[in-house]
């Protein structure tokens, strides 16, 4: 195993897991169980070993397993092309999270420089279809992937911007205050801009040489009110003339946070949107499949993926497509599904996990290839 | 049974002082008993005598026992240099390396409109009365290197028109190696590289 994987994961009072201690060899993961086992726990875990609130989006406090809410922990082994490191991370009640990585405290953020996880779930199933504030999020995730940095310089816009609206919304009339402020948004803005039209040359890139059974889009970025100033001056001095709008309407009108992401199916020439729900999901599993490649061929190591419900809205063709795809790219995929006969094309080159439940919590039972249930 | 309510209190209240926890604060407070004449006795009476005493300077914001602080009052120490830090704190730390030899202004906070601390909140008109009245030639910005030190020292610096501001260096730190530091940091390091 040269590339990234997780090796073992143990999780301590995780929603519905009081304790479960996992081992992974590198190759593709299937995960199957009834509904509400726990699946998609166990990937949400996986998912808080990169920065941020992991796929769900929760709080460190919605984390904890109820009714104890004692608070929890994750420990993990990462396998790198450097080493393997240890990660540990946790909660206690009403704290925020606490990461440490080979026995040091680290910021969050440091995370994204261990591994890259990218992750599809089914609450993004609807994400051309719904407002630009999720194809934002998903367009900066997979931004992050390839610069870590990424993730420091939206926090600071950000911040930032806040500060501005609330004068805004105060009426305040300094025009120091907003012109100091503005220089900080515009500086972060255009390294976000900057950073954003990296990521998606790199996943055209890709998507351009791949061989795929999954339809390619046409990638693009729009902005409400016309043309995004990039660079830092123009930013800012846009922002600057802008202020009287903005003062009417309380809140800030241009920037990167207005931007949406656009996709068009190339082949059928249609626009994301308007495609069936297979085909979006396709879509959609088609992007993350090119992010896996762009940032395997920029590091020379494909990210962890997590496909929570994958095989959801796909053909079996499609699915067997999908597993020969994932075990190209020598990609450790985390899958989750609710039966094993979803997984069956994935045969020997995966492992097998079950997850069930009973009276509350969770049991996580490896598969033995030799006797399949 | 025997009365540990005033040394309840005690803990009690040692334990909401920065870098304290309860478990510490009993153990702070069990030495304290324990070495009764040489630390409790008279850090209760240093508390008092700095309770009634300390005070903020009127003209900088640093704390001492007097109106103005020895700092301001040294006619030495007027060599046109204010340095501008977000809290005493940070002032403190500045006099610790004893390489700054001019005076200093205490914002007392950075600039956040979200937590409703606007430029009356940080004496800084008191800042721009001082750089009239006391012959400033520069106004060195000491402020964090986050959103709200750097807004606060871009909105200081537009209020200076006609006057030197400066800021202090980010990069690489003294005695520190590359390899562990942040993208950001060598970035600023590299900007800020000058010639040897």
């Amino acid at each position: 195993m040269t590339g990234l994987a997780l090796t073992s994961l143990t999780l301590s009072h995780f929603r519905s897991h009081r304790r479960a201690v996992l081992a992974f060899d590198g190759r593709p993961v299937a995960i199957h169980g009834p509904n509400g086992a726990g699946k998609t726990n166990l990937i949400e875990a996986i998912s808080l070993l990169s920065p941020g609130r992991g796929l769900r989006r929760a709080a460190p406090q919605d984390l904890a397993r109820r009714p104890e809410a004692l608070g929890w922990k994750l420990v993990a082994t990462l396998a790198t092309p450097t080493g393997a490191h240890e990660i540990e991370t946790w909660a206690e009640p009403d704290t925020a999270r606490t990461v440490r990585i080979d026995g040091k405290a680290a910021a969050q953020t440091a995370l994204a420089r261990v591994a890259a996880i990218l992750w599809l779930v089914p609450a993004m199933d609807r994400l051309w279809i719904e407002g630009a504030d999720g194809r934002r999020r998903f367009l900066d995730r997979a931004t992050m992937s390839f610069l870590p940095d990424h993730a420091g310089a939206v926090l600071d816009y950000e911040k930032a911007m806040r500060e501005r609206n609330r004068l805004l919304k105060d009426m305040v009339r300094d025009p120091a205050w907003y012109a100091a402020l503005e220089g900080q948004m515009a500086q972060s803005g255009a390294r976000i801009s900057a950073n954003r039209a990296t990521a998606l040359a790199a996943l055209a890139a890709a998507q351009a040489e791949a061989e795929t059974a999954f339809p390619a889009a046409e990638l693009g970025l729009t902005h409400p009110e016309g043309p995004l100033p990039e660079t830092d001056e123009a930013l800012r001095s846009a922002l600057s003339d802008n202020r009287p709008r903005d003062l009417a309407a309380g809140r800030t009108l241009i920037g990167p946070h207005r931007v949406d992401l656009t996709a068009h199916w190339r082949a059928k020439d249609m626009a994301a949107a308007d495609c069936s729900t297979g085909e979006q999901k396709a879509l959609l599993i088609s992007l993350i499949l090119s992010n896996a490649r762009a940032l395997a061929a920029r590091t020379g190591t494909p990210p962890i993926l997590l496909l929570d419900e994958v095989a959801a809205h796909l053909d079996a063709a499609r699915r067997a497509a999908l597993y020969d795809e994932i075990c190209g790219l020598g990609t450790q995929a985390f899958m989750t599904g609710t039966g094993s006969e979803l997984f069956e094309a994935l045969d020997a080159r995966g492992q097998s996990f079950v997850v069930t439940e009973t009276g509350g919590r969770s049991t996580v039972t490896e598969v033995p290839p030799s006797a399949p249930p | 049974m025997s009365d540990t309510r005033d040394i309840e209190l005690l803990i009690d209240l040692m334990a909401r002082l920065p870098g304290l926890g309860p478990r510490s604060a009993r153990r702070a407070v069990l030495h304290l008993i324990k070495k009764r004449g040489q630390v409790l006795l008279p850090l209760a009476d240093a508390m008092h005598r700095v309770g009634t005493s300390a005070r903020e300077c009127l003209n900088c914001g640093n704390i001492s026992t007097r109106d103005i602080c020895p700092i301001c009052d040294s006619e030495k120490r007027g060599n046109g240099q204010i340095c501008v830090v977000e809290d005493v704190a940070d002032l403190w730390a500045m006099e610790r390396s004893g390489v700054f030899q001019g005076r200093y202004h205490v914002l007392g906070g950075t600039l956040s409109a979200l937590d409703a601390v606007g430029p009356e909140d940080l004496r800084i008109p008191r800042l721009i009365d001082r750089i009239a009245t006391e012959n400033v030639t520069e106004v060195i910005l000491a402020l964090g290197a986050t959103v709200d030190g750097q807004t606060t020292a871009h909105y200081i610096a537009d209020r200076l028109p006609g006057i030197t501001v400066t800021s202090l260096a980010q990069g690489v730190p003294v005695g520190g190696e590359l390899d562990y530091l942040d993208d950001g940091t060598i970035t600023a390091a590299l900007r800020a590289r000058r010639a040897l």
